[in-house]
């Protein structure tokens, strides 16, 4: 007989010694759009589940600084409808907005997204560029790690025994900047994203781009960072030979799989291409705010 | 290992029921609460055949212990209609001849619903891309998209009258 | 949304039939209120499950149930020892030819396993945790073997094979040796080689398509109660409660007598529910356990263990004069039939080339097995891969000719008089209607932009008639009951009440229908073939007419005159002596209130075979643009004309039309079973099965023609399996014109066209 616990502790320390009484069989539920599937078709078998939800501040949108703070339990839903944060981070919420249905945007969380680890998590790319942070809370305390260091491998984070996320941080966008996020499906809604991109631009008084972050996701074992092809657009107007520059330097860092999704070959192809669509929005949404 | 005690509000009024801690919503709504209207169609939340609306959002009860209902208010198709008289959509759906089997149409009548809370006056676009996760083999669409925007614009009409 | 094209009518105007009432499961429908498979309970009720092979092909070596059976809660175990090991039997009770061995052996396998997903045994325990903890607690010793699923490896000599027994039909000579090749068929006409050298244009393709499942949103679902005295109850999801009440009989070696089959409201069907896979299992667990036992399906059990249709390769070859008269076609189709034989390939190859007039051709068709699923009826099946090919090929002609697509088909069209590709002379087709109807709509006119193109593609499903057996009752206050055994998979008992409603001249709110268990109606067979609204409807009629005829006699009684002096009219009996002009009629009420003084109760039941089904055809035009850096391709519009005969209720005709449209749309775009190496099926979900969304279609303009089927009492033809056939060729036909390539693999994913734009 499976023994199957369930808890909701209403702090986040009680949450995180839960979390490390439980071991390698305790999970962490957010909105459980992930977790709930993978415990149906057997591919999870825990023996505790901790739910974050009921922890003060782990559902809720909150500006701090000019930056945000999302709750690590914030539906996508929250996320979309709120209008300060969309207007400071555009790509953050469009990524976050094409997760699953309707039905999934009303419970999958940001931090779900990320914990999964999938590298195919359509917010990832878009909070990798956005330079977000997340704060970690586990049996020593808590802590502050950039989004980017958190999964390791498909399915595998850094997180230690008995810790979690409580919190995903955005810095204020500076001035001048925009990002986006665009992801190739096969239909229109309802896949996992075959190639994600993620551009984070900035534009000096002239509208030259001075600063460029450009993540892939789904083209390797994490989302990547692609360095060389944020430093393709530096000095630029978004011409066509940067635009070729980023398309080259995009596919370059590519190191994708052929899985039943798409073939590697495709997969690079196509990184190229959604990161020039994405760095041409992010170009003219930062013009829009110069 | 012992059952837990959940309490919430279904469709107005209160539910308690005893369920272990791996059951989801749909399950308990189905087993324990014996509200066969919502339905399974994947269990993995591709389909939308299970839709509910918790504390006034659309989700997939397949994807929600039962255990986290505890508290919260649900609503599922059998509580669209009121007192016997038909909810809009659901007399547009019938006029429109909008379901052919009627497996996938509790779904799509809740999702629908949470649609025209939020966003009254729909265009077809919007429409079709809030419906995506709500799967139909049989109808290919058209008349449903076609009812939700015919009882989207009756429920403009009443709200002006 | 549609535009009804009729011909001059010969039948007087009809007050209900080409309405749109309301269908009257629709509340039920729309309130959650209606019971389907998995919905329904018993006291008592045990879980049922399957535990299934993870290997695509291996011999059993041994099963072990001790640790299961000890477990507490578990109340059955059932492997195929437990099933009697039935001789070679064929059964035509399914929407195709079958063997009843085969499917008893789909349902439990005895000796080999030849698919990942193919059952091994089953348990009952008195909960889910249970039953699952029970699964994993048998253990199975398997001798894996080398597997073979494409088909054109399957048919390699040296092949794994998977009977050893099976020695190829359909040859000229008999075989030597064993064959996964099951049969071949094959249709002649003329002087083939004669024909292609006289041809001035030759195209010549080779087509390959995946294995798609019919993607019914309920999974398979039954409740089973095998009582202590012998007798049986089924409550099941399933296209054909009489189909289910045979296989179970036959399975389990029981009378027919003894099963008692109710036919659950069912969650999609198209033909992917003619067959049986839990009621024997259940009713075999409900015997030894004592209890009744609910065995319901997940979807990934749906993917993995629930026929898909065939994939196939085919090869196509046109030859034709230049002014496009099309003189000869070799046609050769390959489908795979699953782990046993009886893949749609006769009928593919029957249905080929019905569109055409062709004076030299030759149709070959190969029925392989290979270790997935055993196929099971898909809508039309075997047209829609056979289509793809042939109308693809002739749009390649339309090409190299310079030929308008439509008038290229107009020229080499059938109509009336010609002897069809598979053998009957043509009455009553409406297939150059449907050309004509395209042609002249007006979204064959409009302009195209950039990266779009335009694809045409025709289609045809013979329908057929068969078994039905339907009651009429009067009700003492004037209203009606019709009673039929065919379970609704899209509206048809709508169409029943109206039927009987037109005759006996009520209003259709007072005729109300049921679908009835194999008890409490006269044999029917399944729902499928297109054939409910026309036979089972014949025999509505003909029992609503009989009833009409008794109310005649009653009333010419009541009068105390000839019968002959009596007409029907409006729901009333009129009597039609000059003589007596004031006479008041008799309506269906008052004649109900007292027919207990005028003969009894008010009944009438018809059992009839049905013959004289009339063949259906449809002209598609699709628009599609392709995004050609990323290959993705958005259907932008629609339109399909198909000649219905006559429709009964416009709208669910319209539906018919719109869903297999879109189940067309998405077995060419993005549908595919998809196999690791192991042989195991890796997109067993929705996740990555990708079936068609709302955001992935336009709407869908349907064009109803009617060109009336004399030997239906309303001129109906059979309407729900013709709109699947075109929609594959008229995607790609329109992807052949955005993006100037031919695609000829489906589905036509993104990294296809990418691939295809690339090398162009």
């Amino acid at each position: 007989m499976s023994q199957l616990d369930y808890l909701a502790p209403t702090s986040a320390e009680d949450a995180a010694s839960a979390l490390a009484a439980g071991g390698a069989s305790a999970r962490v539920l957010s909105g459980g759009t992930d977790l709930l599937v993978q415990l149906r078709a057997g591919r999870l078998k825990p023996g505790l589940i901790v739910d974050l939800k009921r922890i003060p501040g782990a559902i809720g949108i909150r500006e701090e600084d000019g930056g945000f703070v999302i709750g690590a339990a914030t539906p996508g839903a929250l996320i979309g409808e709120h209008k300060g944060l969309e207007r400071a981070w555009p790509g953050v919420v469009e990524a976050t907005c094409l997760i699953g249905s309707t039905q999934v945007q009303g419970r999958a969380s940001m931090a779900g997204n990320l914990c999964n680890a999938s590298p195919a998590a359509d917010s990832v790319p878009a909070l990798i560029a956005a330079r977000a942070t997340c704060v970690i809370v586990g049996p020593a305390g808590r802590r502050t790690a950039p989004v980017e260091a958190v999964a390791v491998g498909p399915g595998r984070t850094s997180l230690g025994s008995g810790e979690f996320l409580l919190e995903i941080r955005l810095p204020p966008p500076p001035p001048r900047s925009a990002d986006a996020y665009l992801r190739s499906i096969p239909r229109t809604e309802m896949d996992i994203a075959v190639v994600g991109a993620g551009v984070n631009l900035t534009l000096d008084s002239s509208g030259v781009v001075s600063d460029a972050r450009v993540a892939l996701g789904a083209v390797g074992p994490t989302v990547l960072v692609a360095r060389e092809a944020g430093e393709a657009l530096i000095g630029a107007r978004l011409d066509e030979a940067a635009l070729a520059g980023l398309d080259e330097a995009a596919r370059a860092a590519c190191a994708p799989i052929s899985d039943k999704r798409g073939t590697a070959e495709f997969r690079t192809k196509i990184a190229g291409v959604l990161a020039r669509r994405a760095a041409v929005i992010a170009y003219h949404r930062a013009q829009a705010r110069a | 290992m012992s059952k837990r005690h959940v309490s919430a509000t279904v469709n107005g009024d209160p539910a308690e029921f005893l369920c272990d801690p791996g059951v989801t919503l749909l399950d308990a709504l189905r087993d324990e609460l014996g509200l066969t209207g919502s339905k399974e169609g994947c269990g993995s939340g591709d389909c939308g055949a299970c839709s509910v609306i918790v504390d006034g959002r659309l989700v997939c009860s397949c994807l929600m212990l039962a255990a986290e209902a505890q508290g919260r208010r649900i609503e599922t198709i059998e509580g669209l209609a009121q007192g016997g008289a038909l909810h809009p959509l659901q007399q547009k759906f019938l006029e429109h001849a909008a379901l052919q089997c009627g497996f996938c149409t509790p779904g799509l009548l809740v999702a629908a619903k949470a649609l025209l809370d939020v966003n009254p006056d729909p265009s077809e676009s919007e429409t079709r891309y809030w419906l995506a996760g709500n799967l139909c083999r049989c109808t290919g669409y058209d008349k449903v998209i076609r009812a939700v925007m015919d009882a989207a614009a009756d429920l403009r009409q009443e709200r002006r009258a | 949304m549609s535009d009804v094209l009729d011909r001059p009518p010969a039948a007087p105007k009809l007050d209900v039939v080409g309405t749109r009432p309301i269908r009257p499961d629709g509340a039920d429908k729309v309130t959650g209120r209606a019971a389907f498979g998995a919905d329904f309970a018993m006291p008592g009720m045990l879980v049922g499950k399957i535990k299934r092979s993870p290997h695509a092909h291996a011999r059993i070596v041994a099963i072990d149930t001790r640790k299961a059976r000890a477990l507490a809660g578990v109340k059955a175990i059932v492997t195929a020892a437990d099933f009697p090991d039935l001789a070679s039997e064929e059964y035509e009770g399914g929407e195709s030819a079958s063997n009843l061995r085969d499917i008893s052996l789909n349902c439990m396998a005895r000796d080999k396993v030849l698919y990942d997903g193919h059952a091994v045994a089953a348990v009952a325990a008195t909960s889910s945790a249970i039953a699952d903890e029970a699964l994993a607690l048998i253990e199975v010793t398997y001798e894996v073997l080398p597997h073979v699923i494409e088909v054109e490896a399957a048919m390699a000599p040296d092949a794994p094979l998977l009977n050893a027994k099976q020695f190829t039909e359909g040859l000229d000579s008999p075989p030597g040796r064993p064959s996964n090749i099951a049969k071949r068929n094959q249709l002649a006409r003329g002087d083939l080689a004669a024909g292609f050298a006289a041809a001035e244009v030759i195209v010549e393709g080779r087509y390959t398509t995946a294995a798609v499942h019919q993607g019914y949103i309920e999974p398979h679902a039954c409740v089973a109660a095998f009582g202590a005295d012998g007798q049986c109850q089924v409550w099941s999801s399933s296209q054909g409660q009489f189909m289910v009440r045979t296989c179970c009989a036959k399975i389990l070696g029981l009378e027919s007598a003894d099963i008692r089959v109710t036919p659950a409201e069912i969650g999609g069907g198209f033909g992917g529910k003619t067959t049986v896979y839990l009621e024997p299992l259940a009713l075999a667990l409900s015997r030894q356990s004592g209890a009744p036992v609910k065995m319901v399906m997940t979807r990934e059990e749906v993917f993995r263990a629930t026929g898909p249709t065939s994939g196939a390769v085919i090869y196509v070859k046109l030859g034709a004069t230049r002014d496009g008269r099309i003189i000869a076609a070799d046609v050769e189709l390959k489908y795979q039939a699953g782990a046993f034989p009886g893949s749609p390939v006769g009928a593919g190859s029957m249905t080929a080339l019905a569109c055409y007039d062709i004076e030299n051709f030759r149709i070959t068709g190969w029925d392989v097995v290979t270790n997935s699923p055993k196929v099971a009826a898909y809508r039309a099946p075997g047209a829609p891969i056979a289509a793809f090919a042939v109308e693809s090929a002739v749009d390649e002609l339309a090409l190299k000719l310079g030929a308008d697509p439509i008038a290229l088909r107009e020229k080499n069209a059938v109509r009336d008089g010609l002897k069809a590709a598979y053998g009957p002379t043509y009455r009553n087709i409406g297939y150059v209607e449907t050309l004509e109807a395209i042609r002249d709509h007006p979204h064959y006119q409009t302009r195209l932009g950039p990266n779009q193109g335009r694809g045409v593609a025709v289609g045809f499903w013979f329908n057929v008639g068969g078994e039905s057996t339907a009651a009429v009752h009067v009700n003492e206050d004037g209203g009606a009951v019709v009673v039929t055994g065919n379970p609704d998979i899209g509206g048809s008992r709508v169409s029943m009440a109206m039927m009987a409603a037109e005759v006996l001249g009520l209003p259709v709110e007072k005729v109300r229908p049921i679908v009835a268990d194999t008890a409490a109606i006269g044999f029917s067979m399944l729902t499928g073939g297109s054939r409910t609204t026309f036979a089972t409807g014949m025999a509505v009629t003909q029992a609503a007419q009989k009833i009409v005829a008794d109310l005649k006699r009653r009333a010419a009684l009541t009068w105390d005159t000839a019968v002959e002096n009596v007409e029907w009219r409006g729901g009333s009996a009129w009597y039609l002596d000059p003589a007596k002009p004031e006479t008041k009629p008799l309506s269906l009420a008052e004649l109900a209130a007292q027919s207990a003084r005028t003969g009894g109760p008010l009944s009438a039941e018809v059992s009839l075979n049905a013959q004289g089904a009339g063949p259906g055809f449809a002209a598609h035009i699709c628009d599609v643009e392709v995004d050609p850096e990323t290959g993705h391709v958005t259907i932008l519009r629609y339109t399909a004309a198909q000649d219905v005969g006559r429709a009964i209720h416009p709208a669910y005709v319209e539906g018919q039309i719109q869903g297999g449209v879109a189940q067309g749309g998405g077995w060419a775009l993005n549908e595919e079973y998809v196999f690791d190496a192991e042989g195991r099926m890796e997109n067993a979900g929705f996740l990555d099965y990708r079936v068609p969304v709302a955001s992935d279609l336009p709407m869908i303009d349907a064009v109803i023609i009617e060109v009336a089927n004399p030997r239906h009492p309303f001129g109906a033809k059979g309407v729900g399996e013709v709109p699947i056939v075109p929609p594959l060729a008229a995607v790609a036909n329109a992807v052949r014109a955005a993006i100037g390539v031919r695609m000829t693999d489906l589905p036509l994913s993104p990294p296809k066209i990418r691939a295809a734009i690339d090398a162009r």
